[in-house]
């Protein structure tokens, strides 16, 4: 089998794997485990899918799903997953059965004869490294939103039949909080980093960012140790990457993993105490004061 | 009970600076990146109260025997490094089969664990390349580990939902950033830690074959920034500069 096998849980990503997938080789074929929906979605995207369903295997055991997909890859040369949390653990292991090659949070590629050229962060973002693999085979997750959801087209789904065993219970799955935020499609951001003083001035902060038309966002620590916002609001290497028109950063002192998240942005804003912040040297606009009297100064003047 | 806690030896990135947009390492101290010493915090914490024992394993050149220290005074029992100055721009692939070739070495080890991915190059390959290696289950994205005999559960947490996961022992767990706040090693638990059980071997101790890079880099070159660093005196003037650029006030 020539072309390239793509798999994701989430129908939205598998989507815009088919369209990374179409850019290496005409000939795309998609995995969907114990999933008809997602099977039909995807042959509604005019591509074959193969259609595995055994209760024993389920998407949260890596081990097992690696093992389906290294089934049905057979000659393929280049697997694509998504680069969300799930499609990362599971490229490596696939990479390491399949004895491929393996880059992640690739954001782009260009095909170079059979050579497919992949741009991703490195050094916590500092770099944007262009990366090739040279094994013979290559598994190669895409950071979602980086290629358009493929169209409608034919497809068609085979069941496929395969015997694997699993080490792995999933005893609960409970849902996030009902944070559904999309700071990745808002136009402004309002980032609070960890000059803000307390959580009680996000008030402030959130009313800023509304009559800004945009949304509050945050830096790693805000979120994961002061657990002040949700983790849906980071921004950087380990969270959003974002490219807003306007992006207002407060308190923010410009730490690499953050920088790379908005550094896409049109237009950023820096609020910092400290005139030295390195985030000032990435900025359009640096004003040097403290951000609880310029958020609050905002508010009254917008 | 061992717990293995693999880490990585980075360039302390806040001091990597970038000269006509190449990287520029001169001087920068090497370090363990942030969320690596999350897994190692994770472990120190399932430690309390039991008689585990934490093996620090890390791989790479000569410096990590130095650099690893810092692992030993924040709570590792013990250090286990493969070194080679050969190591030093090995690829995921690579060290993963370093890396386990080490934890063929070790008796009663239940858990394995990593950050999501390292400080630098947050690929997040090695965790789920050593768990294939070691046929073992794994679960990545870990908030919260609980050992309960044989097993652990742990809960995953993905971008939409948390799952909480029965896995058996022994597994590979990667936790994710920031699940805990790394303890900050006291002075006399850094000069304790110089002291602290190491085992070094070099590559051909482990006899095995790394394997050709399946890897290569054309570049890696900092994206060209263009800030207009327009230094405002005011809100006022703030408001105007963004006003003028449609930026406000649509």
């Amino acid at each position: 089998m020539a072309g390239v096998l793509i798999y994701s849980d989430k129908l939205n990503l598998a989507l815009e794997l088919i369209t990374a997938g179409k850019a290496i080789n005409d000939e795309v074929t998609a995995v969907a485990i114990n999933d008809e929906e997602l099977a039909k979605g995807l042959a509604n995207a005019g591509v074959k899918v193969l259609s595995v369903a055994n209760e024993a295997v389920n998407v949260a055991d890596t081990a097992a799903v690696a093992s389906v997909i290294k089934e049905l890859a057979g000659g393929v040369k280049t697997v694509l997953l998504a680069s969300n949390r799930r499609g990362k653990e599971l490229a490596g292991r696939l990479a390491q059965k399949l004895g491929a090659g393996c880059l992640t949070d690739v954001s782009s590629f260009t095909v170079n004869g059979d050579k497919i050229e992949c741009q991703r962060n490195a050094l916590g973002g500092a770099t944007v490294a262009t990366q090739v693999i040279v094994s013979d085979k290559g598994v190669i997750a895409i950071a979602p939103k980086s290629f358009a959801p493929a169209g409608e087209g034919s497809g068609s789904i085979e069941l496929v039949s395969l015997d694997v065993s699993s080490k792995v219970k999933v005893l609960e799955v409970k849902a996030k909080s009902a944070d559904a935020v999309d700071i990745e499609a808002a136009e402004v951001l309002v980032v609070a980093g960890q000059g803000v003083n307390s959580q009680d001035d996000l008030t402030d902060i959130e009313a800023l960012a509304k009559k800004l038309g945009g949304e509050v966002a945050c830096t790693k620590p805000v979120a994961t140790d002061k657990k002040w916002l949700s983790e849906e609001r980071v921004v950087g290497l380990s969270g959003k990457l974002c490219k807003p028109e306007l992006a207002v950063l407060l308190g923010v002192s410009g730490q690499v993993q953050f920088t790379v998240g908005i550094r896409d942005a049109k237009t950023i804003v820096s609020v910092n105490t400290d005139e030295n912040a390195s985030m000032n040297q990435l900025s359009d606009y640096v004003l040097t004061a403290d951000l609880h009297e310029v958020v609050k100064d905002l508010n009254s003047k917008l | 009970m061992n717990i293995v806690v693999a880490m990585k030896q980075i360039p302390d990135l806040q001091q990597i600076r970038i000269r006509n947009r190449q990287p520029v390492f001169d001087d920068v101290p090497l370090t363990i990146g942030d969320i690596d010493k999350n897994a190692l915090e994770a472990a120190v914490n399932l430690k309390e109260g039991t008689d585990a024992n934490i093996i620090v394993l890390s791989a790479g050149n000569e410096d990590v025997e130095d650099t690893i220290k810092e692992a030993l005074a924040a709570g590792a029992d013990e250090a286990f490094l493969i070194l080679d100055d050969d190591l030093e721009d090995a690829e995921s692939s690579q060290i993963a089969t370093i890396l386990a070739a080490g934890l063929k070495k070790m008796d009663d080890v239940s858990l394995i664990l990593f950050g999501e991915g390292s400080g630098d190059n947050y690929s997040g390959q090695v965790g789920s390349r050593v768990a294939e290696l070691m046929d073992l289950p794994q679960v990545g994205y870990v908030s919260t580990i609980e050992v309960n005999g044989n097993v652990a559960k742990v809960t995953r947490s993905l971008e939409d939902v948390e799952e909480v996961i029965e896995v058996e022992l022994p597994a590979v767990i990667s936790v994710m950033a920031g699940i805990n706040e790394p303890r900050i090693p006291s002075v006399t638990q850094i000069l304790k830690a110089g002291k602290k059980p190491k085992e070094v071997l070099e590559l051909d101790d482990i006899e095995i074959d790394l394997g050709a890079a399946t890897i290569e880099t054309n570049s890696n070159l900092a994206p060209e920034s263009d800030r207009k660093k327009i230094v405002v005196k005011s809100v006022d003037e703030l408001v105007e500069k963004l006003t003028a650029e449609n930026l406000i006030g649509r």
